[in-house]
């Protein structure tokens, strides 16, 4: 039976991308956020998981604003990392799993989650940069990945009640399968940022450690915080969040918290990465 | 859940909602189509041109003529897209938010580094008001 060993909370900033990209981890400016994930990679190699569930939003790359899909997921066999605008990522494919994926679909969409379904996707930073920062820069991943992409770009998202409850779903979906594979999911995004209007620039670190810290002891709490309170106080990008909710939902209630780090800034972002275990992982 | 309408007392902030996606639904197209080199090179060749290919306000083409990044967000830009014609054009994200914020991109990068905009009289019009008035009488 697949399990759910471990969750990931993880900012995507593109500009960490990029750095990583062009070799400038270990100027001053970056140093410090590098530095903060190289625990993270040790923890992942522990973990050693089979498969990693990815939840991200999409930027305006694989979806215009033509399909807007809530909750999608990916079943295709690969996904090249897209040309944003500035180039394709130098990093390798994504692997996906279609068996494992039309699995999940098949139990989301009967436990009533209406997940699109996604032959073809190219992936964007969203979906990359938190693989470089928990993996480092490999020639190849080291598992299949099965993105999850979730529509936090246009009002309104996906309630994060909605959200934890998905997870809920992954779980349940996750422990039906019958292979043995130790499963880690991410949620992606984050943390305080917002990155338009005469208002950018605002991170709320308060908020940020609040959030992570009822990640771990408050879950339930956390999926009732309505939409407007992440706008107003952790910036309108900062709505990324509620994508952690799916990942919290996946987890044990009594998961435990086995790393955090928490930095500020990179680029327009506060960056926030913590890792949840599952009691056994 | 709040409906959008709701946001409107969040200072220096567009919702990408109902009103933005249906008025910067062209626009936001025609960022897309930066997506392509083809058509990056197609448009910096000649601007008006690509341009007429989409069916953009007034006000939106002047925005984008001018890369008046605010400009196009009031115009229905969503930040995504809109950062597509940033990297066409050889913008930093840095230079496009300093813009938007009203300032230069030292005043913007200093701001960051010391820890970003902060929360406190940032979260509602209503806030910023009373402290103005506040300023005001004293």
């Amino acid at each position: 039976m697949a399990k759910i060993v471990a969750g990931v909370g993880c900012s995507h900033v593109p500009a960490i991308g990029a750095a990583l990209d062009m070799g400038k981890s270990g100027e001053d400016y970056w140093k410090p956020v590098f530095d903060g994930f190289a625990r993270s990679r040790e923890i992942m190699a522990e973990l050693k998981p089979d498969i990693v569930i990815e939840v991200y939003n999409d930027h305006g790359t694989a979806f215009s604003l033509q399909y807007i899909p809530t909750f999608c997921l990916g079943v295709a066999p690969e996904f090249k990392p897209a040309d944003e605008g500035w180039g394709p990522r130098p990093v390798p494919m994504v692997y996906g799993d279609p068996e494992f994926a039309w699995h999940l679909v098949e139990s989301l969409i009967l436990s009533e989650f209406d997940m699109t379904i996604v032959n073809e996707m190219e992936v964007d930073h969203g979906l990359t940069v938190p693989l470089s920062l928990m993996f480092g820069q490999v020639k190849e991943w080291p598992c299949p990945v099965i993105p999850l992409c979730v529509n936090v770009v246009t009002y309104p998202p996906p309630t994060g009640k909605r959200c934890f409850a998905l997870g809920r779903a992954i779980r349940k979906a996750v422990e039906e399968y019958p292979k043995d594979l130790r499963v880690v999911i991410f949620g992606t995004g984050g943390m305080s940022h917002q990155i338009h209007g005469e208002r950018c620039g605002l991170i709320n670190s308060a908020w940020d450690k609040s959030f992570l810290d009822r990640l771990t002891a408050d879950p339930q709490g956390l999926a009732q915080v309505p939409h407007k309170e992440y706008v107003r106080e952790a910036g309108a990008e900062g709505i990324e969040m509620v994508m952690w909710l799916i990942m919290r939902g996946a987890l044990d209630d009594n998961a435990k918290e086995a790393y955090r780090f928490y930095h500020v800034p990179a680029s327009n972002t506060a960056v926030g990465n913590i890792i949840l275990t599952n009691p056994g992982a | 859940m709040s409906k959008s309408e709701e946001y409107s007392d969040i200072p220096g902030t567009y919702l990408f909602d109902k009103n933005a996606c249906a008025k910067g639904y062209q626009l936001n197209n025609f960022c897309m189509s930066l997506m392509k080199d083809e058509n990056r090179k197609a448009f910096l060749a000649d601007e008006p041109s690509y341009l007429d290919k989409y069916k953009l306000t007034e006000a939106q083409r002047q925005a984008v003529l001018d890369r008046n990044w605010l400009k196009m967000i009031q115009e229905g830009g969503n930040i995504y897209y809109v950062s597509k014609l940033g990297a066409t054009s050889g913008f930093s994200f840095e230079a496009m938010a300093a813009s938007m914020a009203g300032t230069t991109r030292e005043n913007y990068r200093n701001m960051m580094i010391g820890g970003g905009r902060p929360i406190q009289g940032n979260r509602s019009k209503a806030e910023q008001a009373a402290a103005a008035q506040k300023k005001g009488t004293v």
